[in-house]
């Protein structure tokens, strides 16, 4: 038995193994210790995955020895490959953090289960991005969400529950569209295998039941990743779930379902299908702008922090739709390194604003006030990462929106490279607003008394922030990912 | 419904047939309609039935919380096992065939150990969500 040819089947069984492993052992301590070890050994696989697709070569796995396409098949290329790769890492930093500050905010008894729902949680995201098959996209999608409606309605506030119910509501709303979409491309094609299903398309491609599909599954995919005005559910889910929750979702949810929208789009139904027989490009391109604005707009005039960033992850949402409703490479390229740097950025934001809740206990505005006297470090972090949210040169930030700006001139829409650069000014303006509470405010005398957040919570949100900033100077293995990842979908290059 | 003695009496003749019909339903399921999921839910009904007729202390006696939350983990845990077993010897992951010198006994003994940690977790989890239900509003939380 040879480890590396098991690889594909090994990132999802990992995480889902430590799940119920941890449910056995019952403690907190042992608990973590084995989903963190899960964590980092699917990190360490989905790396082996990586350098294994470096070439452009797909990697299939048939589960269970039933070849495609009758069988399920997990299928990882340069794409899936890089999904996974944030998936993963990010999932290897916030557990090592969720140690800490799940002390406050869960009850100790419950902690193993805690770590169990993060687990499955895991395995679902790792399972969307991994398979190559119709359904089990679902499954694995049902899988993930109901976890992590556990894992907000946990959150210490009693408003968390509602929060993680109207999630619930909006994600099984989404859940269902899909799963018509796929009902409705299987009576076409009579195919759940998603490179299968391409190849019969093309018979039957713009007959109306493929549009109704292409239809459900644009909608379906857009309430989970959180397109505007689709968004409403993650403002509560993200101000209200625990930190690490917070900081976890927001790097890879909603990248996850962006992940199945271009799998579906290139991989199933074909770009000359979606973008050039229907007026999707028109459609997306403007609710991206809408997002961009008025998310960003929304966030200037929120009084809590973790909510003011999760308006911001809708409108950074909608610079990775913007890259898709191009349809060109340098379009595509920007789209694919925004997963990976808003994942990371926000990551660090989430992860530095629950040290901040972790010491003050809360994240509204008025309570920050003067927050840099007492915790420069978690300041300074937050600071960075609003720097690279609004992409300012060094950051990662500035690379995406360098490459959309790019893809905007190339299509000669002058006026989308000045509305991105607009756009990026109403960031300013929400940063500044933490900047201005933080740094030009004196601290009250009840926050004076408070201490710089525990190693235990800075390392891990350091360790992301100075990954955004090593990402804003090197990216050969960002932009190189994402431009093979985008000519591979194009089918350029091959 | 401690004093009624009909019930109490036709309770304790029922259980052992309802138990013995899931365990029908378990092992017919590879040649006709049943199954784990099928077997587990029926399980699940015998020990509810008990906790309707005796109480819910009686039935978390015999099957105590512990033992519950045990089994909802294991029985995932046998069915992610019946498929490293196949990685074990030899085939892909969920491999049937190389469970067995014979492919199609492989398949057997891979889909009968599958079906087993379906069942332990099935029911497992409905009696949990069971003990949740009527255990709401006695905590003080």
């Amino acid at each position: 038995m040879s480890i590396a040819l098991h690889l594909p089947a090994l990132q999802v069984v990992i995480p889902l193994v430590s799940a119920p492993l941890a449910v056995l052992v019952r403690r907190a301590d042992a608990a973590f210790l084995i989903v963190t070890a899960a964590s980092w050994a699917a990190f360490a696989t989905a790396i082996a995955l990586w350098l294994g697709t470096g070439d452009g070569a797909t990697i299939s796995y048939a589960i269970g020895n039933w070849q495609p396409p009758w069988g399920i098949e997990y299928r990882v290329d340069r794409l899936s490959s890089f999904v996974l790769l944030i998936v993963s890492g990010m999932a290897a930093i916030t557990l090592p953090y969720s140690r800490t500050s799940i002390e406050r905010e869960i009850p100790h008894e419950q902690h193993y289960l805690f770590y169990a729902m993060f687990a499955l949680c895991l395995t679902g995201l790792l399972g969307i991005t991994i398979t190559g098959d119709a359904f089990n996209i679902f499954v694995f999608l049902e899988i993930s969400s109901l976890s992590s409606y556990v894992l907000i309605a946990l959150g210490r506030d009693r408003r968390a529950l509602m929060a993680s119910y109207q999630y619930l509501v909006m994600g099984t709303i989404g859940a269902t569209f899909i799963v018509i979409g796929i009902g409705l491309l299987y009576l076409m094609t009579g195919t759940l295998n998603l490179a299968d299903m391409a190849g019969r398309l093309a018979q039957v491609g713009g007959t109306r039941p493929v549009l109704a599909a292409l239809a459900f599954l644009t909608v379906g995919i857009s309430l989970k990743l959180a397109l505007y005005p689709l968004h409403q559910w993650l403002a509560n889910a993200y101000t209200y779930a625990p930190s690490a929750v917070s900081a976890f979702l927001a790097a890879t949810a909603t990248k996850v379902s962006i992940y199945v929208l271009i799998r579906f789009y290139y991989s199933v139904f074909g770009e000359s299908l979606v973008f050039e027989k229907l007026p999707l490009p028109e459609i997306m391109l403007l609710l991206s702008l809408a997002a961009m604005f008025a998310a960003s707009a929304v966030a200037i005039f929120q009084h809590d922090l973790k909510r003011l960033f999760a308006y911001s992850s809708v409108a950074q949402i909608g610079y990775i739709t913007l890259g898709l409703s191009f349809d060109s490479v340098t379009g595509l390229t920007a789209s694919i390194v925004h997963l990976f740097n808003h994942a990371v950025t926000k990551g660090a934001l989430f992860l530095l604003i629950g040290g901040a809740v972790a010491a003050v206990g809360g994240a509204t505005l008025s309570r920050l006030s003067g927050l840099a006297r007492v915790m420069p470090l978690t300041s300074f972090g937050i600071v960075l990462g609003g720097l690279s949210l609004i992409g300012v040169p060094g950051t990662a930030g500035f690379i995406s929106k360098w490459y959309l700006i790019l893809a905007a001139l190339e299509k000669g829409q002058w006026w989308l490279a000045i509305a991105i650069v607009a756009s990026s000014l109403l960031a300013v303006a929400y940063v500044w607003r933490f900047v201005e509470v933080a740094y030009f405010r004196e601290p009250s005398a009840d926050l004076a008394t408070r201490r710089e957040a525990p190693l235990g919570l800075l390392v891990p949100a350091w360790i992301l922030v100075s990954t955004t900033l090593y990402f804003g100077l090197e990216t050969s293995v960002t932009v190189g990912s994402a431009a093979n990842a985008a000519a591979m979908l194009l089918g350029i290059g091959k | 419904m401690k004093h009624d003695l009909i019930l109490r009496v036709a309770a304790k003749l029922l259980i052992p047939f309802i138990l013995l019909f899931a365990l029908y339903v378990q092992f017919h399921g590879d040649f006709g309609p049943g199954g784990g999921f099928q077997a587990g839910v029926i399980i699940a009904a015998a020990v509810i039935f008990y906790a309707l007729i005796y109480g819910v202390e009686a039935a978390r006696k015999a099957m105590p919380d512990r033992l519950v939350e045990t089994m909802l983990a294991s029985g995932v845990l046998i069915y992610a096992g019946v498929g490293l077993m196949g990685l074990v010897m030899g085939g892909n992951y969920l491999d049937y065939f190389v469970l067995d010198r014979d492919p199609v006994l492989g398949q057997h003994r891979g889909i009968f150990w599958v079906e087993v940690g379906v069942a332990v977790t099935v029911s497992g989890v409905m009696l949990k969500v069971f003990y949740m239900f009527v255990s709401r509003g006695r905590d003080p939380e």
